[in-house]
């Protein structure tokens, strides 16, 4: 039983080893912002994954580039920059606006002004209807008439 | 007030949804794992690589002036670059000038791949760390980079290039290079 749970602990041990590279930095700002870069920039080998996630041979290259940049003292914009010069803006998932991507950053504006533009017009017209007599001055003489309990 | 039904009132809607459907169509056949490169009319990034098969000659970013060629990322552990290599050899055999990369992979088998299988690249570089290929963001191999006499990249096919991806979209593109 023993010899089982040794066998057990050791196995798990080395799985997890395997899947984590040690990386020094000279500062906590540094390991901060790497920590960032790789949960922002995404892996173009994989769909959807950022670099921290993925364990596909490409992500492990970013991974390395962006600590060497971090060590250097690069920020956040020139390690993203770099990527993006190689791989595309597809390399981030914090796109910047482009005319490709224009309707990200105008779409919902464009909904709500339409929204707003249905709700003003509406509200205008039910006001217009509001002030408008319901009767013509004939009908409401007779209106009165009645009300006031002469006959026709 | 006039009641009278306004007709764009009515095709605004429809307007709407078919500007969504033809959107939505053509996400329906859109490759998600196709990228555009970031390199299209740049120069080849500037390296300095050793020559596959002698490791003392190293190449830099010149040897892509002069004429038109394409550049031919690879590696042994790659299936899709043995599923091209006998195409290769074709178009290397028709007088295309290809320079081949060698991404990340091991001299020795490197060598006897080209032994085995024909060598089709006029210059062969090694590029064990993905140094270049990172430069040119290469994602996955096989990857083929069609350069001008300049030494811009004029366009990058991701995949294995095949008598369809030659006729259909390669050829018609080298045969403009300049």
């Amino acid at each position: 039983m023993r010899i089982i749970t040794l066998l057990l602990i050791s196995l798990m041990s080395s799985a997890g080893l395997a899947a984590i590279q040690v990386y020094e930095f000279d500062s906590q700002e540094q390991e901060v912002l790497y920590q960032q870069l790789t949960k922002e920039l995404r892996c173009p080998k994989c769909q959807n994954q950022n670099i921290a996630d993925s364990n596909a041979p490409l992500a492990q290259d970013l991974r390395q580039k962006a600590y060497e940049l971090v060590k250097e003292g690069k920020n956040r914009e020139q390690v993203v920059d770099y990527m993006a010069a190689r791989f595309g803006n597809f390399v981030t998932y914090d796109p910047p606006m482009t005319p490709a991507t224009i309707f990200l950053w105008l779409g919902p504006l464009f909904f709500v002004l339409g929204g707003l533009a249905v709700l003003v017009f509406r509200t205008r017209k039910n006001a217009a209807l509001a002030e408008k007599p319901v009767m013509d001055p004939a009908e409401q003489a007779r209106l009165e008439r009645i009300l006031n309990g002469d006959k026709d | 007030m006039d009641n009278k039904p306004r007709l764009w009132l009515f095709l605004l809607p429809l307007g709407i949804f078919l500007a969504a459907v033809v959107f939505l169509f053509k996400g329906l056949y859109s490759d998600p794992s196709k990228l555009e490169s970031a390199l299209i009319g740049q120069p080849v990034p500037t390296f300095t690589l050793q020559d596959l098969y002698e490791p003392e000659t190293r190449h830099d970013a010149s040897i892509f002036k002069g004429k038109p060629m394409l550049l031919n990322v690879w590696a042994t552990w790659c299936p899709t670059c043995y599923a091209e290599h006998t195409y290769l050899n074709k178009l290397a055999a028709d007088g295309v000038y290809i320079v081949g990369l060698n991404y990340k992979d091991d001299r020795e088998k490197a060598i006897r791949w080209l032994t085995d299988l024909g060598n089709p690249y006029q210059v062969s570089l090694y590029d064990k760390d993905g140094m270049l290929g990172l430069d040119l963001g290469v994602y996955g191999a096989p990857e083929t980079y069609l350069i001008d006499s300049q030494g811009v990249i004029q366009y990058r096919h991701v995949g294995d290039v095949n008598d369809h991806v030659w006729q259909q979209t390669l050829l018609p593109i080298f045969k403009d290079l300049k």
